[in-house]
């Protein structure tokens, strides 16, 4: 499956390229190559070169990237899980005043005001401020969370800006490697920075491995976690450190916009694969790494694509895939098992429907000769609210599994083997009837629809036990119908409580 | 000192201008963002208008504006489409389904603006802070007039949004409270949300190349959640949030030149300086609004939990007497029944003493007769409503304290009548205990 995805992945690089290129091939004559804007495609040695690892710098980035995108995954899963993906968002955005003013305040007392360190303390404290007035935001107004990022967001990012207006008029510090945090730049990450970020990653990871069960509370249960006197209040902000950590390493090599997208594209693809929240962080792990790895990959090996957005876009393909094609919760597999179940409760209906109408008019005891009198399609079609094309369909597929046949266009009957499918269904459909009756006390002029709802989905086990529990005499056959059923030109009353059984 | 002296009728003004009809237009349409509890779309948007921008660019080849503005309209309505799809289809929560839709979008656009850098000053810069102190260097002749392209592009947009609002009004009400009320009474709910995404992308692209996409997020959000805590009514709420807008357009723009400076250098971003004048502004709104600011509301919780105290008090001493008429209560003793920490407890003795409802008598303390009458009151709701619950509600008699201890403090004269009424049949709680009347029998 992951091989495919890669193969899906590198084909889904083609035709943006073939975009580009095909942009350009009105004025590519006329143009040298310096303003080419299609992407060459390197030679072989230099793929050789990036996957074999080479190069120190490549080695150096790709090892970095996949560090950042491990613990990325891991502690995004939460977030994703407590819904607080755009939190890292916010968080991101308002670690630029920070940013800019550690490097203010480290050029004015003679410091190197570029020096990583620096930069990222005051990242983290001014994200650290971020989350602080969100949590007062939503928590002392009467704003909701949204407004409340949106304010934090906007607001700090604002007055980073403004402050990066003032950086650049100082006479004493090059500012210019300030705004690579806002894009990211990940070429220029040296060795100790890969070291870096994956000593703080690999805390960020351990950190949470040890808080795993009362962070998987957090996040499903916070009630729970409350009455079991968990330190709810203190698991959350440990949970918003951890991003606060994962953001500001990841600042340097994909921006401080597109770092979001590292904490929630994995684990939200990763839900499209499990239903359990230690596979989706392993999954989400691992697909951050692979976005990390190919993304950085892809960028040394095409020049002209920057590592930052290349990532994200890696991390995007794995999620549509994931959200096509992933098994339990994506989209075509649960269409599928939708289109599987509507097949399955129309044929039930059809078959309870022709079953209904013979035993109105008391045509049932012709069973033993395994062939049943005609049915017209016109008293089914009155039967429920199913429109005529429609009836037809799902006649023609019964026809298919050979549970009933079409004598003439609008005349079927049942074959043996949807006699006695028919039966059972009705059997199920009645037991539930019953119990409704007897146990919830539904109306009996109601029940009909109630088990509707229910009577296709229940499991043999199921079946079992309503019969125990209803049925005293023998099992065998169908049972009677707890009401009247409405059939059109039924002349006799089919209600008889005197036998419990139709045949 | 200040940079003022430098001020240029024509250069700044124009700038104050196009802030204003930017902010304003903006946070027209921002209140329903809020109130539909979508302000992060805002930013989703304004960030995914980038390819958008982009492929125009590419496509014709051109920095005309028209082809790069339907371009990056076009990218913004995809965003809200893409996020309505990924959370419906993907069953992924709507947060998450945005933060994937717009950072993806965000870097399509980073690396096709990267190919196409080569050549052209196409600056993802520009699009995050804008460029609005060259507002004045772009004009246009309009019937003799020379006035800069963007203010009229601006002006257009404050029209529709305005227009909109207008015409809509009840239908956007309708929609942003009740989506499914708005539904059922023919409203098709779907076709608002997707005029009003259209308008939000429209005005995103129409401002960002003015101000940049960070103070559009800012309008957006921050001045109608301002105004969100100064009133209750929406129409207010809009035309507040205008004038919070404008207001912070025209400081925010003083303050680029002036405050920096103060500590010796130029000027800034008026963007970045416009945003941070929007958050100045919403914390002031948010800590003194006058019905729901955060002072406001700590201080009534603060007084109400002070009378809660003052109440439990003198309704204890009540019950003390009650028990024992010679027995005059400490303070510690009153605490240590009550649960209440020192200081509260002595200051709201102090307070009972002043109001002449508690006789301190040398650190014990007795009610006085207006003390009486208050606790007798308080008893008697709490017995009364003892006796309702049992009654009336079939409660058990153990559980039945705590509820009486909390609405004792809310229940009137009018109301123990009411009650008195339902239970006449005795003059006892189901403790036992008797319930006294209402006003004392001379």
């Amino acid at each position: 499956m992951r091989a495919f995805a890669l193969i899906l992945l590198c084909a889904s690089f083609w035709p943006q390229s073939f975009v580009i290129a095909a942009s350009d091939s009105g004025e590519i004559q006329t143009r040298e190559s310096i303003t080419d804007r299609s992407i060459e495609i390197p030679e072989w040695k230099d793929w050789k070169r990036v996957f074999l690892l080479q190069d120190y710098n490549t080695r150096v980035v790709i090892l970095g990237t996949t560090l950042l995108g491990m613990a990325a995954g891991m502690i995004g899963s939460f977030a994703l899980l407590r819904k607080r993906a755009l939190m890292g968002d916010a968080l991101s955005h308002a670690t630029l005043p920070g940013i800019a003013i550690a490097f203010i305040l480290a050029t004015s007392l003679g410091l190197n005001g570029k020096s990583l360190p620096i930069l990222l303390t005051g990242a983290a404290v001014s994200g650290l401020l971020g989350i602080g007035a969100i949590l007062l935001i939503r928590n002392l107004t009467r704003l909701k969370e949204d407004a409340a990022l949106g304010i934090v967001l906007s607001v700090f990012f604002g007055a980073g800006i403004a402050l990066l207006g003032i950086v650049q008029q100082m006479q004493t510090g090059h500012a210019a490697g300030l705004e690579s945090f806002i894009y990211g730049k990940t070429a220029s990450m040296v060795a100790s920075d890969a070291w870096l970020i994956g000593s703080a990653g690999l805390t960020c990871v351990l950190i949470s491995i040890l808080l795993y069960k009362e962070l998987t509370l957090l996040c499903f249960d916070e009630g729970f976690a409350i009455s079991r006197g968990f330190p709810v209040v203190l698991l959350d902000m440990t949970l918003m450190g951890l991003v606060v950590v994962v953001t500001i390493i990841g600042l340097q090599a994909v921006g401080l916009i597109l770092m979001i997208s590292l904490l929630v594209i994995p684990p939200a693809a990763a839900r499209f694969w499990t239903e359990k929240i230690v596979n989706m962080t392993v999954i989400a792990i691992v697909l951050g790494a692979l976005s990390g790895m190919i993304g950085s990959a892809m960028s040394a090996i095409f020049p002209n694509l920057p590592s930052g957005a290349m990532i994200v876009l890696v991390a995007t393909v794995m999620f549509l895939f994931s959200m096509i094609f992933g098994i339990p919760r994506g989209i075509l597999i649960r269409k599928l098992r939708r289109y599987e179940l509507n097949t399955k409760v129309n044929r039930q209906h059809l078959l309870r429907g022709i079953y209904e109408y013979l035993e109105a008019r008391g045509l049932l005891n012709e069973k033993q000769t395994s062939e049943t009198t005609l049915v017209p399609l016109a008293a089914l079609h009155q039967m429920r609210s199913w429109s005529l094309p429609a009836l037809k369909k799902i006649v023609k597929r019964a026809q298919q599994e050979q549970l009933v046949e079409t004598i003439d266009r609008d005349q079927i009957r049942l074959t043996s083997a949807g006699l006695q499918e028919a039966a059972r269904v009705v059997h199920e459909h009645r037991l539930w009837e019953l119990y409704l009756i007897t146990y919830a006390d539904v109306a009996a002029s109601k029940v009909d629809q109630d088990a509707d709802a229910i009577e296709h989905v229940l499991e043999p086990e199921v079946i079992t036990e309503l019969e125990s529990l209803l049925v005293r005499q023998s099992t065998e056959g169908v049972l009677q119908s707890p009401h009247a059923i409405e059939i059109q030109q039924a002349e006799t009353n089919p209600h008889r409580p005197d036998s419990r059984r139709a045949t | 000192m200040s940079g003022l002296e430098q001020w240029n009728w024509f250069l700044d003004g124009w700038i104050i201008v196009a802030g204003i009809l930017c902010a304003v237009s903006t946070a027209l349409l921002g209140n329903f963002l809020v109130l539909r509890k979508m302000s992060m779309l805002g930013d989703a948007i304004t960030h995914a208008i980038l390819p958008g921008l982009a492929a125009a660019f590419m496509i014709s080849d051109s920095r005309s504006s028209l082809p790069m503005f339907v371009g990056a309209v076009i990218a913004g309505i995809l965003t809200a489409l893409f996020t309505e799809w990924i959370r419906g289809f993907g069953k992924v929560d709507e947060g998450a389904s945005m933060g994937v839709v717009f950072t993806s979008l965000f870097a399509l656009g980073l690396v096709m603006i990267v190919q196409a850098a080569d050549h052209v000053d196409l600056d993802p810069g520009c699009v995050l802070y804008g460029a609005i102190e060259l507002t004045p260097l772009d004009t246009i002749l309009i019937v003799g007039w020379e006035i800069p392209r963007v203010v009229v592009v601006l002006s257009v947009v404050l029209l529709i949004n305005l227009l909109f609002v207008v015409c809509f009004i009840k239908e956007l009400k309708l929609t942003s409270f009740d989506p499914a009320l708005a539904t059922t009474t023919g409203f098709n709910a779907t076709v608002i949300h997707y005029t009003l995404m259209t308008l939000v992308a429209i005005t995103a692209v129409a401002s960002f190349e003015t101000v940049g996409n960070i103070l559009v997020v800012a309008m957006f959000v921050v001045p109608p959640a301002a105004a969100y805590m100064l009133t209750d009514r929406l129409g207010t709420m809009i035309v507040l949030s205008a004038l919070l807008a404008a207001i912070a357009a025209v400081t925010g723009h003083i303050s680029a030149i002036t405050v920096p400076h103060w500590f010796g250098y130029h000027s800034t971003s008026t963007a970045g300086m416009m945003a941070v004048a929007t958050g100045l502004l919403f914390v002031v709104a948010a800590l003194f609004a006058p019905r729901h600011g955060i002072i406001v509301v700590s201080v009534r919780r603060q007084m109400l939990s002070w009378k809660i105290l003052a109440e439990d008090i003198i309704a204890l001493m009540y019950r003390i007497e009650e028990r024992d008429p010679h027995q005059k209560p400490d303070a510690a003793y009153l605490r240590e029944i009550l649960f209440s920490r020192p200081i509260p407890t002595l200051l709201t003795l102090r307070y009972l003493t002043k109001q002449g409802q508690v006789a301190d008598a040398g650190g014990n303390y007795e009610l006085t007769e207006t003390g009486r009458d208050r606790a007798r009151q308080l008893v008697r709701s709490h017995r009364l409503w003892e006796h309702y619950l049992v009654e009336h509600a079939g409660m058990s008699t153990e559980t039945i304290h705590k509820q009486a201890e909390q609405l004792e403090h809310f229940t009137d004269r009018r109301l123990r009548e009411k009650l008195n009424e339902d239970t006449l049949d005795t003059d006892q709680d189901p403790h036992g205990r008797p319930i006294p009347p209402e006003d004392e029998l001379r």
